[in-house]
């Protein structure tokens, strides 16, 4: 099945429809979201009073950030076991919104935390430190493929080093744990447990799926983009070579 | 392919980012024979030869390597710190050879003298006569030469020439990228 | 398949290292200007260095091995010799972990021996926790190595690899940095820290030397 969506062609005319209705599903559930999230759910005082309200950005980035490293390694194992050139023209376009996303999550988790736990970073706290290792496993496959001389060596690199990544992120997240479970003593307030209202999981999920949704329309347009950065470069160089 | 090829490609085509390098190169290297790949600086030569070898993947085509090979380039994979001596002891071993041949060899290519002058200090003939005493360390019917020549004086060359003409009397094959006139005998020149 | 391609690259390996003259001196004076620099900017409280010492000296210990990775394939790719291991018929993931070790020898070991020296300095009471440390410091410094080492092998061929390099290893490192720094506490988890610290490595061993192999392929490529 996959070999199917692995035709540049089909891509690009899948996603010329494909992508803006993305576009306009997640405007309508990101607002819808927003909207409830921001001003029609009751304020939660034990996480925070009003602040709490970030959550609805909170929660959809920390999601995208786990799902978008996973989505770059499954891509990259495609791209290296059957050489699909779409596989890597996905990783390749998932890597930069994965970061942002990620970032976007551990900011919004620090503005959560000022107030609820006191400090900006909170050391203690194992998702925010695997969440941090992953910003930066993200930041290294960027890096990684931009210091490549060509797009055939920077796919091969990163591919490598996006798997090395995903074998080692269960390993991080174990140790992380470990290392935050000593510190346990500290008031660290989660926002699971029995607190977790009903009435906020409508909205969460709603805004979890127009990230979702949002995060794959701009996978789309970055993968065209490139798809005819390479075919205009590809023009270009059988111009000069008059081939 | 005949039965006897020592080396054969076919439909080999090349690509480096989106330039074309070369396409539908085929050879076919039997005993004895000398292929020349020509063309200008930057056509792709050295790719060529280095698919041959195993060492790039090309974007099409495939390389039936038949027999063992040897592999001479312009980086020589001399150490800075390494002896003639040293280097040709480390690539005996390596390649599971015994080391009893080679101060014969040091003499052969005339590098006695600096044998025990670390690469650094060495002449670009010397370094270049310091590889190509690896064709020696091991019998392996294809030698792969990238630019050969281009180091040597012309004793150096004399020495590569008669190496050369030796080789193939035993029934070896030789594939070389050379720039200027090969200044050997060919049976096959592929123009990419 | 013989292994004495195998042999021969970890020999070369071996001798590169010493060949510059320096040897091992180099990485130990890195390692050690690196933690004595640490009281300088924290103070000199006694209690404060005793507690931070043994971090300080994984930290260390990291930012060493990636200074000293650096140049390990780098050096091969642009000599020559990348090339000539890669036709030796050895699986290149042999050479790689062949080189490494050396690395690791040359450059790591020496560091976990010089540990019970540093930890002193940082008011460390004389025992068998200095052994000890010294042990955990030497394989987890193996683990560092190597996945230092798909790193290095990564940017083998991009010129001043240097901030690459560390960018790519330091999330690697951190479970083997948790891992050590719990090893050595008396918090509730150091019991079973060193089993996972021999895990991790073990891992490292398993996995880093496919990578690197792939790696050094492109590399050549």
């Amino acid at each position: 099945m996959f070999s199917w969506f692995a035709n540049p062609h089909r891509f690009l005319m899948l996603s010329s429809w494909l992508a803006p209705l993305f576009y306009a599903a997640a405007a309508l559930l990101i607002a819808w979201g927003l909207w409830q999230g921001l001003w029609m759910v009751p304020k939660d005082d034990y996480q925070g009073g009003d602040i709490m309200r970030v959550m609805f950005i909170h929660v959809p980035a920390a999601w995208l950030a786990m799902a978008s490293y996973l989505g770059m390694a499954v891509m990259s194992f495609v791209w290296f076991i059957w050489r699909h050139e779409v596989a890597d023209i996905a990783a390749k376009a998932i890597a930069p919104l994965g970061a942002t996303w990620t970032a976007l999550c551990l900011a919004t988790g620090a503005i959560w935390g000022k107030p609820t736990w006191g400090t900006w970073w909170q050391w203690d706290d194992a998702r925010m430190m695997s969440v941090l290792f992953m910003f930066f496993l993200f930041l290294g496959y960027i890096a990684l493929r931009a210091a490549m001389d060509t797009r055939q060596k920077a796919a091969r690199a990163g591919a490598i080093l996006a798997m090395v990544g995903a074998l080692n992120v269960p390993l991080i997240k174990f140790s992380v744990d470990l290392f935050t479970s000593l510190h346990q003593d500290a008031s660290v307030i989660t926002t699971e447990g029995p607190k977790m209202a009903a009435v906020y999981l409508w909205p969460l999920l709603i805004s979890s799926v127009g990230h979702s949704l949002l995060f794959a329309a701009l996978v789309m347009t970055l993968m065209r983009a490139e798809i005819w950065t390479r075919r205009a470069a590809q023009s270009r160089a059988r111009l000069m070579t008059g081939d | 392919m005949s039965a006897s090829a020592l080396l054969s490609a076919a439909d080999i085509g090349m690509i480096r980012g989106e330039r074309l390098l070369f396409r539908g190169v085929s050879l076919t290297l039997g005993p004895g024979e000398a292929i020349l790949l020509r063309g200008q600086n930057g056509a792709g030569k050295t790719t060529l030869l280095r698919i041959l070898a195993g060492l790039t993947q090309p974007e099409t085509g495939s390389v039936v390597r038949a027999a063992p090979h040897h592999w001479i380039a312009h980086r020589d994979g001399l150490k800075p710190h390494e002896t003639p001596r040293g280097h040709l002891t480390l690539w005996a071993r390596a390649w599971g050879q015994s080391t009893t041949a080679i101060e014969p060899l040091l003499d052969k290519m005339e590098l006695s003298r600096p044998s025990d002058v670390p690469a650094k200090h060495l002449s670009a003939g010397q370094r270049q006569r310091t590889a190509l005493a690896r064709l020696h360390l091991e019998n392996r019917p294809v030698w792969l030469l990238d630019e050969p020549l281009t180091a040597l004086d012309g004793h150096g060359k004399t020495l590569l020439l008669d190496m050369i003409a030796a080789h193939r009397e035993q029934g070896g094959g030789i594939i070389a990228a050379i720039h200027g006139d090969a200044e050997f005998e060919i049976d096959m020149q592929v123009d990419i | 398949m013989t292994p004495a391609p195998i042999l021969s690259a970890f020999r070369q390996a071996l001798g590169e290292a010493w060949a510059g003259g320096a040897g091992a001196l180099l990485p130990v004076g890195f390692f050690a200007g690196a933690a004595v620099l640490v009281p300088l900017g924290v103070g000199t409280d006694p209690e404060t260095l005793r507690t931070i010492g043994p971090g300080i000296l994984w930290v260390s210990l990291a930012l060493s091995s990636l200074v000293t990775l650096e140049r390990i394939f780098q050096a091969d790719a642009e000599d020559g010799s990348l090339d000539l291991w890669l036709q030796t018929g050895a699986p290149a993931a042999s050479i790689a972990a062949a080189k490494t070790l050396a690395h690791w020898l040359t450059a790591g070991l020496p560091l976990a021996l010089l540990s019970p020296f540093l930890l002193l300095m940082f008011q460390a009471q004389i025992g068998g926790a200095l052994l000890e440390n010294m042990l955990y410091y030497a394989f987890g410094g193996l683990a560092f190595y190597f996945w230092g080492g798909v790193s290095a092998a990564l940017a083998a061929t991009v010129r001043r690899g240097g901030l690459l390099i560390s960018l790519i290893a330091l999330p690697l490192y951190v479970p083997t940095a948790i891992f050590g720094a719990l090893a050595m506490g008396d918090g509730p988890s150091s019991a079973a820290a060193p089993l996972f610290l021999a895990a991790s490595t073990l891992f490292a061993l398993a996995v880093a030397p496919f990578a690197m192999g792939a790696a050094l392929r492109l590399a050549a490529d």
